[in-house]
């Protein structure tokens, strides 16, 4: 693996940037592993970083159906926050942001984690009550949030309309300031590049067609269109087609998958310094180092994996961006796409083992799941390396849809679902 | 935006009209207090979420105000038929 550094980079500008190395190989599949993580999104390729780093697990294979980044890690809109309301939630999403402060000079790639403050409008009494509530509960669990008066958020975020004739008023906003955005492909290519560097097979075009059991039950290993490959540790992290992957061991799992949509203007000057979202109104906007206005969408309401929404999703949302930032009613989104999400009943994500030996998984993370990769990777490599969860995923198991003990983050998340 | 076809009003409709309701053909228990924690929770939270042929209830909100049952593909989003509530699964 070629290090990269400013020296790298020098030397390589003097030759036109040309005969730089590939960043890993393209792997073929073997017949055995010791483990093998089904989706090569970050969170997979996370999981076998840190199966490789932290628990000299490096016999392990990252089994995904298309290309690497080209899921939901390259459909997402970047944006890194932990501002949850229940504890476990708050522990779970905090321990991604600690995360992501350093992941660039840990992977030795830049990842670009912006710090740039994630901020949330209230435009009601309801808002201001939740969003309180929000800051006074994240506070108390450590992580840093605090309340704006709409004069401070429109400092914060000159674009904001605070007039009190507009058409959603803004009476104040929720400042989580470690809150910020990363470039999505470049966490997904850095976890790649390290973990081969550490031995790890990164298989792509290779989509997993069954899961082998044994006599007992216990996992053997999977098929896959590229053949049988063995392994007793078998790590699922396949976002919207979770329930397809489990339902091949014979599980019926608590999750519904919708496509969710995403967008970008025509690249501009930086005018938006922040992230902002308006939970109320469903508006939803950062802005790219490329210079393009990344705007998250709804889900639609109907189960799919077509990988596109609906247009109307897509003119609720700029309808709300045009009357919060009127400066960009003239812009012109170039381009719309969609990816498919897996949904809970509680909104919060499964995180854990599953009732098959050998079996982990990892989904459910719903509309949100980009801001906890660095933490679902390292929680999932924990799990299947010591075959029990750590005490920070350990609620978010599958039995909590049995015994009743949700962590219920689906009024209180940050964008309606 | 896909076209529905509801069986009650007998058109095809834009989407924005009705609302999904989700899984179709999902019975309520008959004998809540004999049902066991796993069977509550099949019932309420286990779905099929198929990828391909899926029943599901829409209901015309905007329209008749019923609700009616649909075959769709949820990887081409293509609606196979859609049938009255009450009638047998198609």
């Amino acid at each position: 693996m070629t290090r990269f550094s400013a020296l790298s980079l020098f030397t390589k500008a003097f030759g036109g940037h040309q005969n730089w190395p590939e960043q890993w190989p393209d792997a073929a599949p073997k017949p055995a592993y010791d483990a093998i993580i089904v989706g090569g999104g970050g969170h997979g390729l996370g999981a076998a970083y840190y199966l490789a780093k932290k628990y000299g697990i490096n016999n392990v294979a990252v089994l995904e159906k298309g290309w690497i980044g080209g899921g939901n890690t390259g459909r997402n809109t970047t944006i890194i926050r932990s501002n949850y309301l229940y504890d476990e939630s708050a522990h779970l999403y905090d321990h991604a942001v600690k995360l992501w402060d350093g992941l660039s000079q840990e992977l030795n790639y830049n990842i670009m984690y912006s710090k740039r403050g994630v901020m949330m409008l209230a435009h009601n009494v309801h808002d201001v009550q939740s969003l309180q509530r929000h800051i006074n509960a994240n506070r108390l669990n450590g992580v840093d949030n605090e309340w704006l008066t709409p004069e401070q958020a429109k400092a914060y975020c000159p674009p904001l309309n605070i007039s009190p004739d507009a058409r959603h008023p803004v009476l104040g906003a929720a400042l989580q300031r470690r809150g910020g955005t990363a470039r999505h492909d470049s966490v997904a290519w850095g976890y790649a590049r390290a973990a081969a560097a550490m031995g790890v097979d990164i298989i792509q075009n290779c989509a997993v067609t069954g899961i082998r059991r044994g006599a007992n039950g216990a996992v053997e290993g999977v098929e896959t269109t590229r053949g049988y490959i063995a392994s007793k540790r078998v790590g699922v992290s396949a976002a919207g087609n979770t329930s397809v992957v489990m339902q091949m061991a014979g599980l019926d799992f608590p999750l519904e998958s919708y496509p969710l949509q995403a967008l970008v203007s025509e690249p501009i000057k930086p005018t938006f310094p922040c992230v902002v979202m308006s939970n109320t109104v469903h508006a939803y906007m950062s802005q790219s180092d490329k210079g393009e206005l990344v705007i998250g969408a709804g889900t639609d309401q109907y189960v799919s994996y077509s990988q596109r929404g609906a247009l109307h999703i897509v003119e609720h949302t700029l309808a709300a961006i045009c009357e919060i930032f009127p400066i960009y009613r003239r812009m012109r989104m170039l381009r719309t796409w969609g990816g498919i999400v897996d949904v809970t009943p509680d909104r919060s994500p499964i995180l854990g083992k599953t009732p098959v030996k050998g079996l982990y998984v990892n989904c459910g993370w719903g509309t949100g799941g980009f801001k906890a990769t660095p933490g679902a990777g390292d929680l999932l490599a924990y799990t299947m390396a010591k075959d029990e969860p750590h005490s920070i995923n350990a609620p978010f198991n599958l039995d909590r849809f049995r015994n009743g003990r949700f962590i219920d983050e689906a009024a209180a998340a940050a964008v309606a679902h | 935006m896909i076209l529905i076809h509801c069986p009650y009003c007998d058109e095809k409709r834009p989407e924005i009209e009705f609302a999904n309701a989700g899984q179709a053909h999902i019975a309520r228990p008959l004998d809540p207090a004999g049902q066991s924690d796993a069977d509550w929770e099949a019932y309420l939270f286990i779905r099929a979420n198929p990828r391909g042929r899926h029943h599901e209830r829409w209901r015309h909100v905007h329209g008749c105000g019923r609700f009616f049952n649909a075959v769709r593909d949820t990887v081409t989003d293509k609606f196979e038929t859609t049938y009255k509530a009450g009638e047998p699964r198609r």
